[in-house]
């Protein structure tokens, strides 16, 4: 799924809606977390997950072709975490047929 | 650093504050963005939010692991995870503001 089908799902279960603010709150959503991120601070979405901002110093890098020493400025990378539920949402077990079992039960006796 | 989480509650502001919508509608809105994405997710598909990142799930396979304070070997069940990949829009934002507030210190 990408954001504009994301928008149309929205828009389709919000019909008293304009497509174009539908577009605004999503944006909206990915912009305040994107703000936050950007001043350092962490964003926690409760089962869902929590996004923060890791601090990468500086260092000597190394170009791997030639070997050659390089300096790596330092930097911030967004980082990500899943929630508990998110986790345990995607592990769920596909409900169970239980057509395996009927069959093995041939002579049911009323 | 980080001085301040942000929930919910404030997406739910931005929200609010951005569209002609009550605090109530705001708040289900956010909620909802998040459980269509998760659904997504739940399904093995990705997801892609252009200037923000891509929401992945990927398959894990049994692996041998080990209880770190006992040293006793235990198999790690196969699990899907989910992994987030920044875009360059994100990450950019992020350096050049960071960047600019540790040198301003």
């Amino acid at each position: 799924m990408i954001k504009s089908e994301l928008v149309e799902k929205l828009a389709n279960d919000n019909p008293q809606l304009f497509a174009r603010d539908i577009e605004k709150i999503v944006n909206t959503v990915f912009d305040e977390i994107a703000a936050a991120l950007a001043e350092g601070n962490r964003v926690e979405l409760r089962g869902f997950g929590a996004f923060s901002v890791k601090h990468r110093a500086a260092r000597l890098g190394r170009n791997p072709r030639t070997g050659e020493a390089v300096a790596i400025d330092e930097k911030w990378t967004p980082f990500f975490k899943a929630g508990k539920e998110m986790r345990e949402r995607l592990n769920r077990k596909p409900p169970q047929t239980d057509n395996q079992d009927s069959d093995n039960v041939v002579d049911v006796k009323f | 650093m980080a001085d301040k989480t942000v929930t919910r509650a404030d997406l739910t502001e931005a929200v609010y504050r951005a569209v002609g919508l009550s605090r109530s509608e705001s708040a289900i809105f956010v909620e909802t963005i998040l459980e269509e994405i998760t659904q997504r997710l739940e399904q093995g598909e990705t997801v892609k939010l252009s200037s923000f990142g891509t929401f992945s799930v990927r398959d894990k396979k049994e692996r041998i692991g080990r209880n770190p304070k006992t040293g006793v070997e235990v198999p790690i069940t196969p699990r899907r995870v989910l992994s987030f990949r920044p875009s360059h829009v994100l990450k950019d934002q992020i350096n050049r503001q960071m960047l600019k507030k540790a040198e301003g210190q």
